[in-house]
């Protein structure tokens, strides 16, 4: 399809600026003027309606096809909490922070408030701050509350953070970001991550070790509170990564477990759309004696009911500009309140439940390497269809052709031709059957026509794309 | 003089002071079609088994470690333009950089090519 | 009330295809102890309840508030298209595009947002976006140390406080550092930037317009930050590039900023996105996502995220940032934005806010006891001197029902009389008549 830029024609217009109703001004003076103007599309509205209408179409999207990637939790976004979120479209960030402002935008201060008491209350944490604006920025901000525990004990020495090698490369790299070496622990043929090799590594050098939760396996690890134990007592704080939360709502809760400090991916568990890969949303939560860490500022609830904003003076500063992706806040809020209690450990129920029939219904063709009851997703390997030549990728384009988004490939890396698959509680016995018919359909193609797993995609507007080719030309704009 | 290969993939060909490195041939294989090759600065000085330069592919990025001490006398500025030369030839024209003021005594740390190829039958 | 279709029968043929006896046994694998000691809240509620409760708390978020507030937010005219468009269920309930055959929609609406990054700018090389401003700004700081492999930052003081504290926040954990320099009245002070910089400095960061409105010309700046190898990083507020200079013809290296201008709501403080944007032979040191141009096996045109070796999925500690995600749909609605406008809508737009923050600065300026603080250039900001305390006087305006401005105290001791004052192309006339006269009346009378 062409690009918008393409379709630009000199002299077309697409929306009017409004009139002025001023004098027109004294020009800016040369020195800081712009030159030329900004080569943006000339395209009329219908134009422009067409393009994005038509490029859209080039989607798959939970509310067209089947999503089943793991680790994602791509279940169905409501249309009311959309709703719900449009709410709040006018009010401006700035007049929180006015003198005499919060008494303005009470109402989008108490969702903040009541925001962070659910979420609290939900994963067994102490207090929340929804301030970072995705999981990848909870994380980081998780580390940085650890680190400034650490310092202020005048614990200087501490300077690694442990994660299994299962985890999400989020978890090394925003440890890094706020400045920790890594150390990797091996998983063990159990599943998990090494509990010997964990004990090994620990040390007074450790600041915190890292954890998924069920563990990106889909197994609930077995050893978890015993890992937490071990940290605490060589003085290590746990870090919950909040990505599988949506299995274990109502069920487990990462503070009753031991964990310090924990992050939530509001665009998973909660319910918010994805977005084409964001905004998402990952307040994070900490132990009582963590939250005097927290970024500044913070909602707070007076005792006449009222809400205030408040600065944090012993808080390790601010992580974005004001109280976190509110739009994504209030969805999220929406939702748990929607839902309730019981909804939501419904959620986690079915989650279980349709991740358990997916994994009992291919394990006949697909390789299971941990062949035990699943959370809310389960890890297969093609490495059957290996021996026929097909690889994991294969099969994931082949599942384009028939309609279905592929499960997530690759990921996690210890295992091979990793096939990942998490269905959520939104999806119904009939959608999995005909997922289930077209997985089993393409390991027999495996076997009597790999060719055809090869080609695939054919139905889509491009088939496979040279990716090596993008990478050398590095062509990331049009001319 | 014999090329002598590291457990990380790396080769080295020594003459006289000066070495060129580069990774093998099983290495090119393993990463697939290199999208590019971080070319270390020229005069950076280097411990035998020290990060060196880095390579990657689409899907794959990894180190390139010094298989001896030295100072980085030369690099192959070819790859800049044209990094799948290691994948048309990781031994030769792919090589990524020289290294002046090695010793031979380091050599002894490393495998010859029978040694490597045994290496590698035992991956 | 999960939004779970599975009937009883569902349930029981799913449980006899696992061979378990409950939904209840598939949770065995968790023990006893670690079980949930509490999971208190509320029962759910209907559509119906649920948007009663939701109208009600959106009856007190200043809705009936005129704002003459920006501090990096600003209140513009949204096209319809943008929330039509954007609202498409295609690309809202989408994902990373990982599977590029069937995210072509994605894909290719980011590669038209970088592209229409780098117009903006004047940059060669934009990412798929970042979270937001201030984190954006942080971003280029710490990417300036990976290019340069110097641990210090040059932070000009009038750059948007908030935005500063996230940059310090940043560097802390990587001990590096950023050094300060306090603005000369509302500009940057260039001499002593450009005193500050030594062979140690990996970049200089300044804003345009900066906070108090200010628009300086940064090429010496830039030279003098080229003389010692160091980079000029320049956060600039999108719409002002429709008149002012971009950072590309400023001499930047890194331009970064705050996109929620370009069709974003307010929202009370998110999601918006910032962006990043450099020349191309810092490209591999740009964090997050990018959108490639390639073809398939037929020759056929198509994107892919590409230079991924970068990133946190690959190469883990050492990658260039640890963000995973980026701001899709607030970049496309950047884009829709942009693409309604086309290239002569955007300049008037940009005229437009010039022209109504002049006419205000005119105004209120002329109020007894105001003054224009701003020596040169501004866009569609200023700052002015009250013979009263700012904070006083914005508070007293709230109760009239308009926001009049950012007062300064709170973010620069000794300027309690400051408040800067943004004007954007929703204010009407009559509205800045209103605040000019509000104005006199509050510190008059």
């Amino acid at each position: 399809m062409e690009l918008i830029f393409e379709k630009s024609v000199s002299g077309r217009t697409g929306v009017r600026v409004p009139l002025s109703d001023v004098p027109k001004a004294a020009p800016l003076a040369d020195a800081v003027r712009r030159r030329d103007p900004v080569r943006l599309p000339e395209v009329g509205e219908l134009d422009l309606v067409r393009h994005y209408t038509n490029l859209s179409r080039r989607n798959f999207s939970v509310d067209t096809n089947f999503y089943p990637l793991g680790s994602c939790t791509m279940k169905y976004n409501t249309k009311v909490t959309e709703n719900a979120g449009g709410l709040f479209a006018s009010c401006h960030p700035m007049l929180a922070l006015l003198p005499g402002g919060d008494k303005l935008v009470q109402g989008p201060l108490a969702i903040v408030y009541e925001l962070e008491r659910q979420l609290a209350e939900i994963t067994g944490m102490e207090e929340v701050t929804t301030q970072p604006l995705a999981g990848a920025h909870g994380e980081m901000t998780g580390i940085m509350v650890i680190a400034a525990y650490h310092k202020a004990r005048g614990d200087q020495k501490r300077k690694y953070v442990i994660v299994p090698d299962s985890s999400h490369g989020t978890n090394p790299a925003s440890a890094a970001m706020a400045g920790y070496e890594i150390v990797t622990i091996p998983t063990a043929p159990y599943g998990d991550m090494d509990l010997d090799l964990f004990r090994q590594a620990m040390s007074d050098e450790v600041a915190a070790v890292m954890l998924t939760c069920p563990n990106t396996l889909g197994l609930f690890n077995p050893h978890i509170a015993e890992i937490c134990a071990i940290a605490h007592e060589g003085g290590a704080l746990t870090y919950y990564d909040g990505a599988n939360l949506n299995a274990i709502l109502g069920k487990v809760r990462p503070g009753d477990v031991g964990f310090d400090v924990i992050h939530v991916n509001l665009h998973k568990t909660f319910g918010t759309p994805h977005g084409g890969g964001g905004p998402g949303s990952g307040p994070i939560g900490v132990r009582g004696d963590l939250v005097r860490f927290l970024p500044t500022p913070r909602v707070v609830r007076r005792g006449d009911g009222s809400y205030g904003v408040e600065d944090h003076p012993e808080g390790i500063g601010r992580v974005s500009d004001f109280f976190g992706n509110f739009g994504i806040m209030a969805r999220a809020y929406a939702y748990i309140t929607l839902l309730g209690r019981e909804g939501l450990i419904e959620v986690s129920e079915q989650a279980v439940l349709n991740a358990n029939y997916m994994m009992a219904r291919l394990k006949e063709e697909y390789e299971l390497p941990f062949d035990q009851t699943c959370m809310h997703e389960c890890v297969f390997s093609a490495s059957r269809q290996l021996e026929h030549g097909v690889h994991a990728i294969d099969v994931a384009k082949y599942l384009i052709d028939r309609g279905f988004h592929p499960p997530t490939v690759y990921f996690p890396l210890n295992v091979k031709e990793a096939i990942m698959i998490e269905p959520t509680e939104t999806e119904s016995k009939q959608t999995m059957d005909a997922f289930i018919e077209v997985m089993l359909e393409a390991a027999r193609m495996a076997k009597e026509n790999p060719e055809r797993l090869h080609q695939a995609p054919v139905t889509t507007p491009v088939g496979r794309l040279d990716e090596t080719r993008a990478a050398r030309m590095q062509q990331v704009c049009c001319e | 003089m014999a090329k002598f290969y590291t457990k990380e993939h790396e080769w080295v060909e020594m003459a006289g002071a000066q070495a060129t490195v580069g990774i093998s041939e099983h290495a090119a294989h393993e990463l697939g079609d290199i999208t590019y090759v971080e070319l270390p600065k020229i005069g950076k000085s280097v411990k035998q088994f020290e990060a060196l330069a880095a390579i990657e592919s689409v899907k794959a990025a990894s180190d390139i470690y010094a298989p001896v001490s030295g100072k980085v006398a030369a690099v192959n500025q070819a790859l800049d333009e044209a990094p799948e030369l290691v994948n048309q030839g990781a031994e030769f024209q792919g090589w990524i950089c020289k290294l002046e003021g090695v010793t031979e005594a380091e050599l002894g740390a490393l495998m010859d090519a029978a040694a490597y190829d045994e290496y590698l039958k035992g991956l | 009330m999960g939004y779970c279709p599975n009937t009883p029968d569902d349930i029981r043929d799913m449980l006899a295809v696992i061979g378990a006896a409950s939904v209840e046994e598939l949770f065995a694998p968790i023990p006893a102890d670690l079980r949930a000691k509490s999971f208190d809240l509320p029962p759910g509620m209907s559509e119906l309840e649920l948007m009663r409760l939701m109208r009600e708390k959106a009856a007190s978020c200043g809705a009936d508030i005129t704002p003459f507030i920006g501090g990096g937010i600003y209140d513009h005219f949204i096209p319809a298209a943008v929330d039509h468009l954007s609202s498409r269920a295609e690309f809202y309930t989408a994902y990373t595009p990982y599977q590029p055959e069937c995210a072509q929609g994605t894909l290719q609406a980011l590669y038209e947002y970088q592209t229409t990054i780098c117009r903006l700018t004047g940059m060669e090389a934009s990412n798929a976006s970042l979270y937001d401003g201030g984190t954006a700004v942080a971003e280029a700081a710490l990417m300036s140390l990976r290019i340069t492999d110097r641990h210090k930052v040059i932070l000009d003081g009038s750059v948007n406080p908030l935005h500063r504290e996230i940059v310090t926040g940043y560097l802390h954990g990587l001990s590096a550092e950023a050094v300060a320099v306090a603005p000369d009245g509302c500009a940057s002070d260039l001499a002593h930037l450009m005193a500050a910089i030594d062979d140690e400095t990996a970049a200089v960061i300044v804003q345009s317009p900066n906070f108090f409105g200010s628009v300086q010309d940064f090429r010496e700046l830039a030279q003098k930050a080229h003389d010692h190898e160091a980079l000029l990083i320049v956060s600039c507020y999108p719409i002002a590039m429709g008149l002012v200079a971009s950072p590309g013809e400023m001499g930047a290296d890194i331009a970064v900023g705050e996109g929620q201008s370009l069709g974003n709501p307010l929202s009370f403080g998110g999601p918006y996105f910032g962006f990043i944007a450099t020349r191309k032979r810092f490209i591999r040191n740009l964090p997050g996502r990018i959108v490639g141009e390639t073809v398939d096996h037929q020759g056929r045109r198509g994107f892919v995220l590409t230079l991924q070796a970068r990133e946190q999925h690959i190469k883990r500690h050492k990658a260039t940032s640890n963000i995973c995600s980026n701001q899709s749909l607030c970049a496309l609605r950047g884009l829709i934005f942009c693409a309604s406008l086309g290239e002569k809508g955007f300049g008037e737009l940009a005229q437009l806010n010039y022209d109504k923050a002049q006419y205000a600065k005119s105004v209120l300026g002329a109020v007894r006891g105001v003054d224009l603080l701003n020596d040169g250039a501004t866009f569609n900001e200023f700052t002015l001197a009250l013979p009263k305390d700012a904070a006083e006087v914005v508070q007293r305006l709230l109760d009239q029902g308009v926001a009049a401005g950012v007062p300064l105290g709170q973010y620069y001791p000794g300027m309690e009389r400051a408040l800067v004052v943004t004007v954007t192309e929703k204010r009407t006339k009559d509205e800045i008549d209103r605040l000019a006269a509000l104005l006199e009346e509050v510190l008059w009378s």
